[in-house]
């Protein structure tokens, strides 16, 4: 008999005898989600390989993609020195692509940790499975905020001023965004056994949220079933914000930001432009429902 | 809560299934405190299975197990903070330092962190890692890996430790180490030890050992008293016409089975039967030896057949359990 259903016996009185002092649950459970995320990111770091190549990525992408097309384009919307042209356009997309990529691809330490035994220490362990996911979720939006932090070492390359409040406004919906990417993450990998299969589905989920986000074209003249998809797709309320933050900090007149959602620089629904703060409660409710998820399919006792 | 006076594993009636596989059928068991246990049987007898349901990393499909007082289903939290393991496969982070495994678990088990470097500090001293604390575990041989996740098995000072096929894969020396290990820090702790093994001569460190074939419990007695159960001394005959040896033996009441062209039989006394049946055959017996009942013996004469036999042909073990054991062997 499989049992499905979270684990109820989970983590009730603190009271063994094995060792004589022992902290209370919540500082347990608490530590535990701290040392999952610091384990998390040591593996990170020692990984260069993994950073020399995620820093490459979005290079690739911007110069060849962006650059390449930029010519083609021209301007977006403005004229001359006050012009968004595509280059810029996709800078923001260039980092919320590279958070995304990392939040998702980093759940694969999951199925790794499911392979290599190291999961089974951490399930016999007296912590609850949701402080487990909650963990390996924090973990994994850390490391991705890094690494699309990244990606403003390649500003100046497109003529994006960033500056350290603008930083400072970026880093926490990088992060949102992250988590929410990282939750999902960590629930497909839940139940997943080889490393492989967790690629293959990874792909198939990542590329339609990615390309259906409003990363690499404006969203002007779509089809309009593509311009439904984008507006299901939750990934496109975590790229709209970067992109209003980055654009608007650019000294652009106020007659041009006027025209961003019109051009389908930045998201509108129903004709009205989405704000910040709605794009941020779509993110956080996105992401506190796949966390939950997460937490209950990590949860789920064979 | 634990009571001094329970066992500290029992259990009664445990059984799982997975599909038609019955893994482990109606086991009933009971582990005295301070005892060296051990489960002997060959691969996919249900040994794995039996410790996972202990450890509550699966649950039964019928019966129930206390360890350390905690049910094993209803109060899986109880068990998970009373015992150790160190599982068939590797189970370390490679990546991190040996000193960072071990943090990793102390802050899992929730040990203050004032306790955690001196723990820490004895527990790599035990296993003789302590000049190794701060490499990254990737560097480290299979038997100083398996060293290691014991030294993590005991951090947390449980009341019960799981050792499941501790010495697995490893060569003869780091077998040897590991033994020694187990042995002392059952002498300075005093901590139960429940292990698996298709090793006899592991077997033979136990203080009690049970015998498991296809999920059942056979035996269950000390090794001295599982040795008995087979008679004084074992004989093995090499003779031309096996059979005929056999049909011979079987008028003499005794039992005698056949490989090729060897007869085994168990005799009372071994040094006086020798020489009486090779007067008995006389020019037909090439060969003679005589031994002490191994634990090999045991288990061929509850199942009729040897350990060895029983893993060629082992038709009961699940895909993903041969994957995964042979995947941990691969790895050392």
């Amino acid at each position: 008999m499989t049992t499905v259903g979270p684990d109820a016996a989970e983590g009730r009185d603190v009271t063994s005898a094995a060792v004589g002092v022992r902290s209370s649950r919540t500082a347990m459970t608490v530590g535990a989600v701290g040392i999952i995320w610091k384990r998390e990111m040591l593996r990170w770091w020692r990984d260069k390989p993994r950073i020399i190549g995620s820093t490459g990525f979005p290079l690739i992408f911007l110069l060849v993609f962006g650059s390449g097309l930029s010519g083609a384009m021209g301007s977006l919307i403005g004229d001359g020195a006050q012009a968004v042209n595509f280059e810029q356009f996709i800078f923001p997309g260039i980092i919320a692509m590279s958070v995304f990529f990392a939040a998702l691809f980093n759940a694969v330490s999951l199925v790794y940790d499911r392979e290599f035994g190291i999961l089974k220490e951490v399930l016999v362990a007296p912590v609850s499975r949701a402080a487990v996911a909650f963990g390996k979720t924090l973990g994994g939006a850390t490391v991705a905020t890094l690494q699309g932090t990244v990606v403003f070492v390649f500003a100046p390359l497109v003529g994006i001023r960033l500056s350290p409040l603008l930083v400072l406004q970026l880093w926490p919906i990088m992060f949102l965004g992250a988590f929410a990417l990282s939750s999902m993450g960590v629930a497909m990998a839940a139940r997943m056994r080889s490393i492989e299969s967790f690629q293959m589905i990874n792909q198939f989920v990542m590329f339609p949220l990615i390309f259906l986000s409003g990363i690499f074209f404006p969203l002007q003249g779509l089809p309009p079933w593509m311009g439904v998809l984008v507006r299901v797709n939750p990934v496109s309320y975590a790229v709209d914000p970067l992109r209003r933050l980055i654009l608007e900090a650019q000294g652009l007149p106020d007659e041009v930001l006027g025209r961003l959602s019109e051009s389908g620089l930045a998201l509108s629904l129903g004709g009205q432009q989405v704000g910040v703060a709605a794009d941020i409660a779509i993110v956080a409710g996105f992401g506190i429902a796949m966390n939950v998820l997460a937490m209950w399919l990590i949860s789920i006792r064979d | 809560m634990a009571h001094a006076q329970d066992p500290a594993i029992l259990t009664e009636n445990l059984t799982r299934r997975f599909g038609d596989l019955v893994a482990v059928d109606h086991m009933d068991l009971s582990v005295g405190h301070g005892q060296v246990f051990g489960f002997l049987g060959p691969n996919g007898a249900g040994k794995t299975t039996a410790i996972a349901m202990l450890t509550t990393l699966l649950r039964p499909t019928e019966g129930r197990a206390l360890v350390a007082g905690h049910d094993v289903e209803r109060d899986a939290a109880g068990v998970r903070r009373a015992i150790g393991i160190v599982f068939q496969e590797p189970s370390l982070d490679e990546r991190l330092t040996a000193r960072e495994n071990l943090e990793f678990h102390a802050v899992l088990y929730g040990m203050p962190r004032a306790e955690r470097p001196q723990r820490i500090g004895e527990a790599l001293r035990l296993v003789d890692l302590d000049d190794r604390a701060d490499h990254i575990v990737e560097k480290f041989s299979g038997g100083m890996r398996r060293r290691l996740e014991i030294a993590r098995g005991l951090l947390h000072v449980p009341a019960v430790l799981f050792l499941d096929e501790p010495t697995l894969g490893l060569d003869p020396q780091s077998r040897r180490s590991v033994w020694q290990h187990i042995r002392t820090l059952r002498e300075t702790t005093g901590v139960t030890v429940f292990m698996t093994t298709h090793y006899m001569e592991e077997a033979e460190f136990c203080d009690r050992i049970a015998i498991i074939d296809h999920g059942r419990i056979v035996a269950l007695d000390t090794p001295e008293g599982l040795k008995n159960l087979v008679g004084g001394d074992v004989v093995v005959l090499t003779t031309p016409d096996a059979q005929a040896m056999v049909d011979y033996l079987g008028t003499q009441s005794l039992d005698a089975t056949m490989r090729d062209s060897e007869v085994r039989v168990e005799v009372d006394d071994g040094a006086r039967f020798i020489p009486r049946v090779v007067r008995g055959f006389p020019g037909e017996i090439d060969g003679a030896s005589l031994r002490r009942p191994t634990l090999d013996d045991v288990f061929l004469k509850l199942t009729g057949r040897t350990i060895r036999e029983s893993e060629l042909n082992a038709g009961d073990v699940s895909r993903s359990r041969m994957r995964r054991s042979m995947g941990s062997r691969g790895r050392r």
